[in-house]
C-alpha cells in the first residue's frame, strides 16, 4: 500500500518575536519530522563583546532583544558584580525588582493580548480581534502601558533604558517620583485580575506533558534576579555550575543553539516553569486570583501559559505596589565596583524564562570571553517535541486548522528568536 | 470613521532586536487609532494576516547582513511606493556592525560549533548602502512618537518634522546641566544625532550615541575636548565604535583613533 504523506509547513512565524518557521511531515498519520526552522540572521554579540569594557555590557547586550532588554541588563550586571565579589542590596535591589516587574507586565500584556489571545479566539491579529473585542484590546494596551511606565520612568525608555548600571543606577528617584505610578498601577491590579478570569475561560486543547521544568527559586521571592536553579526532576545548583549541567548543540536547521540538560534532554523555562517550581512565592492575591480559576498549583499544557502570563501580571503589580510603598532613597545610586581577573555568573527570569551570562574578565575589567543563554534556545527542543506529539492527537483536523493549531503550539512559549539567534556556545570547536 | 480606502503600510525586519517595530505596538494610546487610518498589510511580529504588495509605505528595521537578506531588500523596495527605514540597524549597520572591524569567520566560530551552518555576509551594512531609500528615522531605538510624524508625514505628503540638529541642543533646551563641562564625564551629545531628548544626561550620565551622528558633526572637536579631560585614546575608539560605529563620521574618527593608538603603543 502507498504511503501517504502529508507536510505541515509555516514559511514564516507570525506574531512572534523574530524570523522562523515550520516544517512537519507526516506519513501515514505519524510524525516524522518537525523543525522549529530558526533562520534569523546571527548576530555575533558573543564575538563583539571581547574587549569591551565590563560597564558596557548592560548597554551592549541590551541590544540583544528589544522585547526583554531589562532581562539582558540585569543578567549582565548581575554576573559582573558576581565577578568582582559585589553585592548590591537594600533600596537598590528593589528598584532593580521594579524595573523587572515594568518588563514582564509589558512584555507579557503584549504577548497575552496581542500574540496568543487571537489564536483562541480566532482572529489573524488584535487589530482584528479589535473589531469585536474593542474594551478588551483596549484594556490590554493599557495594561501593557502601565509596565511600560515602570520602565520609562525608572530606565529612562521602555525599550533598551540608560539607567542601569554595574552597582546600581545612574540616578535614584525620591520616593514622591513613584507617586503618579501608584494610582496607574492599582487600576493594573484590578485589570490583571480580570485578565487572569478572562483568559481562564478561553478554549483549551487537551495536552499535557511530563516536562522538567526548570527556574530560579529564591528562599522568600518569586524570582527575578536571584535564586538557585532548581527543577521538579531533582536539579538543584547554584548559577556558577550551570555549564557542568547544561550544554548546547548546533542544528542544521536552526541559528539558534538548541540546550538541553545534558543528563536528561529537554527542558521547559519561562512562566509555567516558574509557576509549578514557585507557586508557594506568589504573593497571596496572585495565589488565590490563580485558585480561583480552578489551575491548581501546579499545570503542565503549555496552552493554558495564557493563564500564567496573567497571574505573573498580577503578581507583578502586586509587587510593584509594595516595592514602591515600602521604598526610601538610597544614600547613593550605586556602589562603587573595583574591576579584577574573575569569572562572573548569572541567570535571571527574564519574561519567557532563565537567561544565563558569564563573563570572565581581566584586571582592567575588559571582557575576555562570553557566554549568553537566552531562554527561548533551551524551550527549542521542548516546542520540537510539544509538536511531535500534538500533531498525532489533531491529526484529523483540516491542513489549515492543524497548520494554525501548531503555530499556537509555538506561541505557547511566546519565543523570542531574535533573542535566541545571537549568542550561545563559548566552547570554540574550529573544523 | 475609518478611511474607506486605506493606505497599505507593511513592515519588514532584516538583522535587529525587533526593537524599534515594537515601537509600533508601544504606540498604546494611538496603535487602534492608527490601524484606522492605515491598513497594516504585512506585520508579521502583529498579524498572520499578509496582504500582497504594491505597499504605499514599507517601514524597514534591521541591516543586510546575509545573501538571502541582500535580495530580499531588493524585492521590498521593488514592491513599495516609499519605503523607509527605522534605527541604528537600518540606517548604519546597527551595533552588529561591529563584525565590519574583525574577520567575521572568526565570530562565527566563537559562536557556532558548525561554521558552516552559517551563512553571512562579511558585513552588516545600512539598507541605503543596497536600495534607496526616502527617508531614515534614527535611534536605537527610535522615538515612537517621531514614528507616528514619519508616517503621517509620508501619507500627507508632507517632509516629516525630526530636527537633525544635535543632542547637545536638546540638553541646553531641557536646562540639564552639562555632565562633560560639569562633571567631566564622556559624552557624545555634541555630534549626537536630537531624537531621543537628551536622555542620558537627565540621568547624570554622557550620551553614548545611539542617535548616530548629527548633520556635519565636528567629531575631531569633540576628540581633541576629551583628550584634554584625560581620555584615553582607547576610550575613544570604543566610543566612536558602538551602536552607530559604521556611520561614515563615527567610522572615521575611531578609525582615527585606532591608528593613534597603534602608532604610539607601536
Amino acid at each position: 500500500m502507498k504511503k501517504k504523506t502529508k507536510t505541515i509547513k509555516v514559511d514564516y512565524l507570525a506574531r512572534v518575536e523574530g524570523e522562523g518557521g515550520l516544517f512537519i511531515k507526516i506519513k501515514d498519520d505519524a510524525v516524522v519530522d518537525v523543525k522549529l526552522k530558526i533562520f534569523e540572521p546571527p548576530r555575533f554579540f558573543e564575538g563583539f563583546l571581547r574587549g569591551r569594557d565590563f560597564k558596557e555590557a548592560p548597554d551592549i547586550t541590551a541590544r540583544i532583544c528589544g522585547i526583554c532588554p531589562v532581562a539582558y541588563q540585569m543578567s549582565a550586571v548581575h554576573a559582573m558584580e558576581n565577578a568582582f565579589g559585589v553585592k548590591v542590596e537594600g533600596p537598590l535591589r528593589e528598584l532593580r525588582r521594579l524595573l523587572y516587574c515594568g518588563e514582564w507586565i509589558e512584555s507579557h500584556t503584549l504577548h497575552i493580548y496581542m500574540l496568543h489571545a487571537p489564536d483562541f479566539l480566532g482572529y489573524q491579529d488584535a487589530i482584528q480581534m479589535a473589531k469585536d473585542h474593542k474594551g478588551v484590546v483596549e484594556r490590554g494596551l493599557k495594561l501593557k502601558k502601565a509596565g511600560n511606565e515602570i520602565v520609562s520612568l525608572l530606565g529612562g525608555r521602555e525599550i533598551h533604558p540608560i539607567n542601569v548600571r554595574v552597582g546600581g543606577f545612574y540616578k535614584v528617584f525620591e520616593k514622591q517620583d513613584f507617586e503618579p505610578l501608584k494610582e496607574t498601577l492599582k487600576w493594573a491590579r484590578d485589570a490583571a485580575l480580570e485578565t487572569v478570569r478572562w483568559a481562564a475561560q478561553m478554549p483549551f486543547p487537551e495536552f499535557e506533558q511530563d516536562y522538567e521544568f526548570v527556574a530560579l527559586r529564591h528562599a522568600e521571592e518569586y524570582p527575578f534576579n536571584e535564586g538557585r536553579l532548581v527543577s521538579n526532576k531533582g536539579l538543584d545548583i547554584s548559577n556558577s555550575e550551570y555549564e557542568e549541567h547544561f550544554q548546547e548543540s548546533h542544528v542544521e536547521h536552526s541559528n539558534a543553539l538548541h540546550s538541553v540538560l545534558k543528563e536528561r534532554g529537554a527542558y521547559f523555562c519561562g512562566p509555567m516553569a516558574r509557576y509549578n517550581l514557585n507557586f508557594d512565592r506568589l504573593s497571596k492575591l496572585s495565589q488565590e486570583a490563580a485558585l480561583q480559576t480552578g489551575l491548581g498549583k501546579e499545570c503542565r499544557n503549555p496552552f493554558k501559559s495564557i493563564i500564567i502570563r496573567s497571574i505573573e501580571v498580577l503578581y507583578a503589580c502586586d509587587e510593584a505596589l509594595r516595592i514602591i510603598e515600602s521604598y526610601e532613597k538610597p544614600e547613593r545610586p550605586y556602589i562603587e565596583v573595583e574591576p579584577k581577573v574573575a569569572t562572573g555568573y548569572s541567570c535571571t527570569e527574564a519574561p519567557r524564562g532563565i537567561l544565563y551570562h558569564q563573563y570572565s574578565l581581566d584586571e582592567q575589567g575588559k571582557i575576555l570571553d562570553a557566554k549568553i543563554v537566552p531562554p527561548t534556545s533551551q524551550n527549542q527542543k521542548t516546542i520540537e517535541d510539544d509538536l511531535r506529539k500534538f500533531v498525532p492527537q489533531y491529526i484529523e483536523l483540516s491542513q489549515e486548522k492543524l497548520t494554525w493549531q501548531c503555530e499556537q503550539a509555538i506561541r505557547n512559549y511566546d519565543p523570542c528568536i531574535s533573542c535566541a539567534t545571537h549568542f550561545l556556545k563559548l566552547n570554540i570547536e574550529r573544523t | 470613521m475609518p478611511r474607506e480606502d486605506k493606505p497599505k503600510v507593511a513592515v519588514w525586519k532584516f538583522a535587529s532586536c525587533d526593537g524599534c517595530q515594537l515601537s509600533l505596538l508601544d504606540c498604546e494610546d494611538e496603535f487602534l487609532a492608527l490601524t484606522q487610518e492605515i491598513e497594516i498589510a504585512n506585520f508579521p511580529e502583529a498579524s498572520r494576516a499578509v496582504i500582497e504588495g504594491p505597499y504605499d509605505l514599507s517601514i524597514v528595521e534591521g541591516s543586510i547582513t546575509t545573501p538571502h537578506d541582500a535580495e530580499r531588500i531588493q524585492k521590498v523596495r521593488q514592491s513599495s511606493k516609499f519605503l523607509i527605514t527605522i534605527g541604528a540597524c537600518a540606517t548604519a549597520g546597527g551595533i552588529q556592525a561591529l563584525r565590519n572591524f574583525k574577520d567575521v569567520n572568526e565570530f562565527i566560530s566563537i559562536v557556532y560549533a558548525t561554521p558552516a551552518y552559517i551563512d553571512t555576509l562579511r558585513t552588516s551594512t545600512p539598507i541605503s548602502e543596497h536600495v534607496k531609500v526616502d527617508f531614515e528615522l534614527r535611534g536605537c531605538p527610535i522615538d515612537k512618537m517621531q514614528l507616528i510624524e514619519v508616517i503621517s508625514a509620508f501619507l500627507k505628503g508632507r517632509k516629516p518634522n525630526t530636527p537633525a540638529h544635535s543632542t547637545c541642543i536638546e540638553c541646553k533646551r531641557r536646562g540639564t546641566v552639562c555632565v562633560m563641562v560639569a562633571q567631566g564625564q564622556m559624552c557624545l551629545g555634541p555630534v549626537t544625532h536630537a531624537g531621543c531628548g537628551a536622555l542620558c544626561p537627565t540621568y547624570n550620565r554622557g550620551c553614548y550615541g545611539c542617535f548616530g551622528p548629527k548633520e556635519t558633526p565636528n567629531t575631531s572637536s569633540l576628540s581633541s575636548w576629551l583628550k584634554k579631560q584625560g581620555t584615553e585614546n582607547e576610550q575613544i575608539v570604543r566610543a566612536f565604535r558602538g551602536i552607530n560605529a559604521y556611520a561614515e563620521p563615527f567610522l572615521k574618527e575611531s578609525e582615527l583613533h585606532e591608528k593613534e593608538n597603534k602608532n604610539h603603543k607601536g
